[in-house]
């Protein structure tokens, strides 16, 4: 008998009595014998429930909680309200899987199909799938959505999270295509660059919303400029943005992605998060990935299924433009659940609130002499300082006042306000900032 | 299973109508649309592509199924039928009126049967 | 059922946030929001029972059996549930600085040493959020091996035609030309076919031992060997290791990469469709090509390391896994697998008297294949027919129509978790299904009677997509 196994050992016994086999060994016998372990594996020895909770707790207190979080370069710290936790942890949706079955599963169906009402809602956009991996990886999807034989090359801005420039490099590396950048200026994706790069071989153009220094770039300008080279344009979009900026479908895009961490998933140590992906019309055929469908059954009455099948692995094998063949369920069942919760004032508030104290922050930190706040025009709740003395040393400061600070980048630090930081603990950051300002000036 | 007597047919169950200036239409039997049932969504290539005989110009899909299909001649695409984008249950309904592509500028063919030989050689393989 | 939004009134709603204590910053009016952004507008009451309603309508592993073949439906332990909510974890951002984040790479260290002794492997990523994921991932590696060695002639991956669907489209997607080879008599690979394969331009070869009609290779010696001569590299198929760990390991084998699917072997939950996690283990020769997070790194994403996801993985599903491993240790692990392969060798003979298996040998590994060809051949009734039938005995079907060389396929993996009892209870439904098919078949072509709904209409669903739910217009 061992962990989670029902059966005892004299029930194993009858078992293998009943199939008439003398030992379990008898079912390995196709292994070879010179490869079959003679020894057990060299691991510790099974442990019970209270001491693994001892150890892994030992684990995370390792960790430090910070009380104060100013970073946030792709993952975001937004209140998570208590009912969001509750439902996402219920047993029947944990514990199933993909819903191949609709006639008993329309509860998750019908959830994703909510979901994927709520991404359209948020983007404009005309469909959404059922998620994808993570934000990054939504984006070399999408990039590999807009890929054709003549059309080889995806352009990306240089104003883009570094983590996602590596993964589309990735996925255009696997397939054969190339990835040229388009460089930035002054903080946001130079225009005049992206009209010249913009060749005949070129398919698409991705562009972040905003963008990895918090800019909002003028993206129904970027779009203009793609679509008369005839690429297409996808936008990468922070989901909690969506709230308050200009949608990507009224940007022009063809396929809009983003990273739905913001929306209900907690930091995590960077997953699992959550890869949304909408599209117009005209490209929701060539969505990678589950999608759910509304239909009647049999009696006529409304019904559920996953739909479009027809287009992934399990039928199109090696024909197949993606091999994704799940999505984050849970994790899109949480950002539906935030959303619902939230409703559209509450994440209005929480987008707004973020914006807000970002600039109030910013503010703060302007007013220190030799704090340069690097940001131009319009920017969301991520901004970027040069800072007179090392960051290291500003760092090291607010960390021992249980601080996060922002990130260091090579332009200074990126500094990242959300709704949950107070005005007294952002108060308490600029005073330990000029404090160490002012010591070592 | 219908045949038409104006017709020629491939082992691929593809049905080819050739016309007095060359060029040919290019559909699925009956036979075709049988076996793969319920059709859902064709793929069709876009006009001015090259397609050859023998090759897979396109691809059509059931619910749970999506199969290749065969260009009996080579040549240009002149024409592709957009209504099949929106309604592929034409080609379940109306096989022979639910044409796929017309190819121009034909160069070759793959072995054509006549409407008795392609009803023999399905007869066969039952 | 009511949609969410066919509930939501307006102005209902709850206060999760306190006024804003800053002056408040709006955007300029070219960059803002173009409409009403609508979402649900319900109280909390009303959203609880909305989504309890919707749970009510789904099917876990805590629901009932689960035997779907090649995803091992386990039983997912509640502490690993727990661990994962533990604030220490779930409170810490990943690009925190590496003195404030000791206990999350003591869980990597953890989950690594662990997984590189169960496989034999020497290196391991985290990276990979799902087994194809990791197979686009382990497919990668091969390619960049090879290219480092200035071998840029071998873009052809040999796949069995009994392999998951996901193998090829990998392949596909790592730019490798796919050649599939039949199977033999036994289900197994066909080494005439595969000698006449391998050459010069072979990449490697893809495999999943046991493969997915549950049978373990004889010959797997013979044919990682062959690869190895021709200069090809080994990928094991990690979806079926549930069936070996312990008792051999793919490093053994001659494999050279493998990706895992934590959600199946290491009992981590499948959310109902994901968050799952796909490491990759390797051997030291492909360990230079691991990928990595290029701004944990301070580069700009532009050149350096292979990425396949932001930062470095699912690390919550990692930390299920590994507080399942510690829990199991090294005779829990064996012992699992020995459970999962005694559970499915019972179920198969249990059935084998009215439903012939397909490739029949006198046992099975972790999973088995029942052919339904004769059974629709002399009833009319079909493999959907007795799935369907299932679920009115809420039990969850088995894997239809798949592996694509067995016509009526119905795949079943009881899993280790299960007990006698629930396997003697699901032989004899079997059995009553296979009394009805003969009695009754009309009753089975419209199964299931008591679900939430009957039969859908798929053909409809897929001719005119209703993706979303359209508000009336005002």
């Amino acid at each position: 008998m061992g962990q989670y196994i029902p059966s005892t050992r004299e029930e194993q016994q009858e078992m293998l009595a009943a199939i008439g086999a003398e030992s379990v060994a008898a079912f390995f016998k196709d292994v070879p014998d010179s490869v079959l372990l003679k020894e057990p594996l060299n691991l510790p020895a099974g442990k019970s429930e209270l001491e693994v909770r001892r150890e892994v707790e030992a684990m995370s207190r390792q960790n430090k909680v910070f009380g104060t979080i100013l970073r946030g370069a792709g993952a975001y710290q937004h209140y998570i309200p208590s009912i969001v936790k509750y439902i996402s942890a219920k047993e029947e949706f944990v514990t199933a899987y993909t819903p191949y079955q609709a006639e008993m599963s329309q509860g998750i169906l019908q959830s994703i199909f909510e979901y994927q009402t709520m991404i359209c809602e948020l983007t404009g956009m005309d469909a959404s799938n059922a998620s994808v991996y993570d934000g990054a990886s939504a984006a070399a999807e999408a990039v590999a959505m807009c890929r054709d034989r003549k059309r080889t090359v995806a352009l990306v801005s240089a104003t883009t999270h570094p983590d996602v420039v590596a993964t589309i490099r990735t996925y255009c590396y696997g397939a054969g295509y190339e990835m040229r950048m388009v460089p930035e200026k002054d903080g946001r994706t130079d225009a005049a660059a992206l009209a010249e790069a913009l060749t005949a071989d070129v398919c698409c153009f991705y562009v972040q919303q905003p963008n990895f220094y918090g800019n909002f770039e003028d993206c129904t300008a970027l779009g203009e400029t793609v679509h008369q080279a005839g690429a297409k344009y996808i936008m990468g979009c922070n989901p909690m943005a969506l709230a308050v900026m200009k949608t990507p479908a009224a940007c022009g895009a063809d396929i809009a992605v983003g990273e739905g961490q913001p929306l209900g998933m907690p930091l995590a140590y960077g997953g699992p998060y959550l890869g949304f992906m909408a599209a117009t019309s005209a490209m929701t055929r060539k969505l990678p990935g589950r999608i759910v469908g509304e239909t009647k059954d049999a009696d006529g009455n409304r019904a559920y299924v996953l739909t479009l099948q027809a287009r992934e692995q399990h039928i199109r094998r090696e024909k197949a433009s993606s091999n994704v063949c799940s999505n984050q369920a849970l994790c899109a069942l949480t950002a539906a659940v935030y959303m619902s919760t939230m409703g559209p004032e509450g994440v209005r508030q929480a987008a707004g609130q973020s914006m807000s104290k970002a600039h109030y922050f910013a503010q703060l930190l302007a007013e220190i002499p030799g704090v340069t706040v690097q940001n131009q025009g319009a920017w969301f709740h991520e901004f970027v300082t040069t800072l007179p003395v090392a960051a290291e040393t500003v760092l090291n400061a607010l960390a021992e006042q249980d601080i996060l600070g922002g990130l260091p980048v090579k332009e200074g630090v990126l500094w990242c306000v959300t709704e949950v930081v107070s005005k007294e603990q952002l108060d308490k950051a600029a005073a330990v900032i000029r404090e160490v300002c002012a010591a070592c000036s | 299973m219908a045949t038409l007597e104006n017709l020629k047919y491939t082992k691929s169950h593809e049905w080819v109508l050739e016309h007095a200036d060359g060029t040919v239409t290019v559909g699925l039997t009956d036979y075709a649309q049988q076996e793969l049932g319920d059709l859902v969504f064709v793929n069709l290539p876009a006009a001015g592509d090259d397609v050859t005989a023998g090759e897979p110009f396109g691809d059509v899909e059931s619910v749970k199924a999506v199969s290749d299909v065969f260009c009996p001649v080579s040549g240009t695409v002149a024409e592709v039928n957009e209504e099949l984008l929106d309604a592929p249950q034409l080609i379940n309904e109306t096989p022979y009126d639910a044409w796929l592509i017309k190819v121009e500028n034909v160069s070759g063919s793959e072995e054509l049967l006549s409407a008795a030989e392609y009803e023999a050689f399905i007869a066969q393989g039952e | 059922m009511q949609l969410i939004f066919e509930k939501s009134k307006q102005g209902r709603g709850s206060m999760m946030l306190p006024a804003c204590d800053v002056p408040e910053v709006i955007l300029p009016e070219e960059l803002q929001r173009e409409k009403a952004l609508r979402l649900p507008e319900l109280s909390e009451t009303e959203i609880s029972r909305h989504y309890t309603a919707l749970a009510k309508r789904a099917h876990g592993v805590n629901d009932g059996f689960y035997p779907l073949g090649s995803c091992t439906m386990k039983y997912n332990p509640r502490i690993d549930e727990e661990m994962a909510a533990l604030p220490g974890f779930a409170g810490i951002h990943p690009l925190q600085p590496a003195e404030t984040t000791a206990g999350c790479r003591q869980v990597l260290d953890t989950a690594k040493q662990y997984l590189c002794e169960a496989t034999g492997m020497d290196d391991i990523t985290f990276q990979p959020a799902a087994g194809a994921h990791g197979e686009f991932t382990g497919l990668l590696l091969m390619k960049a091996y090879h290219e480092a060695r200035g071998d840029f002639n071998r873009k052809k991956i040999i796949i069995p035609d009994a392999a998951h669907g996901t193998n090829p489209a990998s392949a596909v997607m790592a730019g490798f030309t796919v050649i599939t080879i039949p199977s033999n008599e036994h289900g197994c690979v066909d080494l005439d076919a595969l000698r006449a394969n391998v050459g010069e331009d072979t990449a490697g070869l893809m495999l999943t031992n046991p493969n997915t009609v549950g049978i373990f290779d004889p010959n797997i010696l013979e044919i990682t060997d062959m690869i190895h001569k021709a200069g090809g590299l080994n990928y094991y198929d990690g979806a079926n290791f549930n069936a070996i760990m312990g008792v051999v390991r793919p490093g053994d084998m001659g494999f050279d990469v493998v990706h895992l699917n934590l959600h199946k072997t290491f009992a981590t939950p499948h959310g109902g469709g994901g968050p799952g996690s796909g490491p990759v283990a390797c051997k030291a020769i492909l360990a230079p090509y691991l990928p990595a997070s290029a701004i944990q790194s301070g580069q700009d994403g532009t050149e350096g390391k292979l990425q396949l996801k932001a930062f470095y993985g699912n690390f919550l599903v990692v930390l299920r896994a590994m507080t399942y491993m510690l829990t199991l240790g090294a005779e829990g692990i064996r012992s699992a697998c020995e459970g999962a392969v005694l559970n499915a060798n019972y179920m198969m003979k249990g059935m084998q008297d009215v439903y012939p298996v397909a490739y029949a040998g006198d046992h099975c590994m972790h999973e088995f294949v029942l052919d339904l060809e004769h059974l629709k051949k002399e009833t009319g009734v079909s493999a959907l027919d007795v799935a369907k039938s299932l679920i009115d005995n809420g039990i969850h079907p088995p894997t239809m129509y798949f592996p694509l060389i067995v016509h009526e396929a119905l795949m079943f993996e009881p899993t280790e978790t299960e007990s006698r009892e629930t396997l003697d209870e699901a032989i004899e439904i079997m059995h009553q299904l296979y009394q009805m098919a003969r009695e009754d078949s009309e009753q089975m072509h419209h199964a299931p009677h008591h679900a939430q709904i009957k039969r859908p209409d798929e053909v409809l669903a897929a001719r005119q997509p209703v993706l979303r739910y359209q508000w009336e217009q005002a």
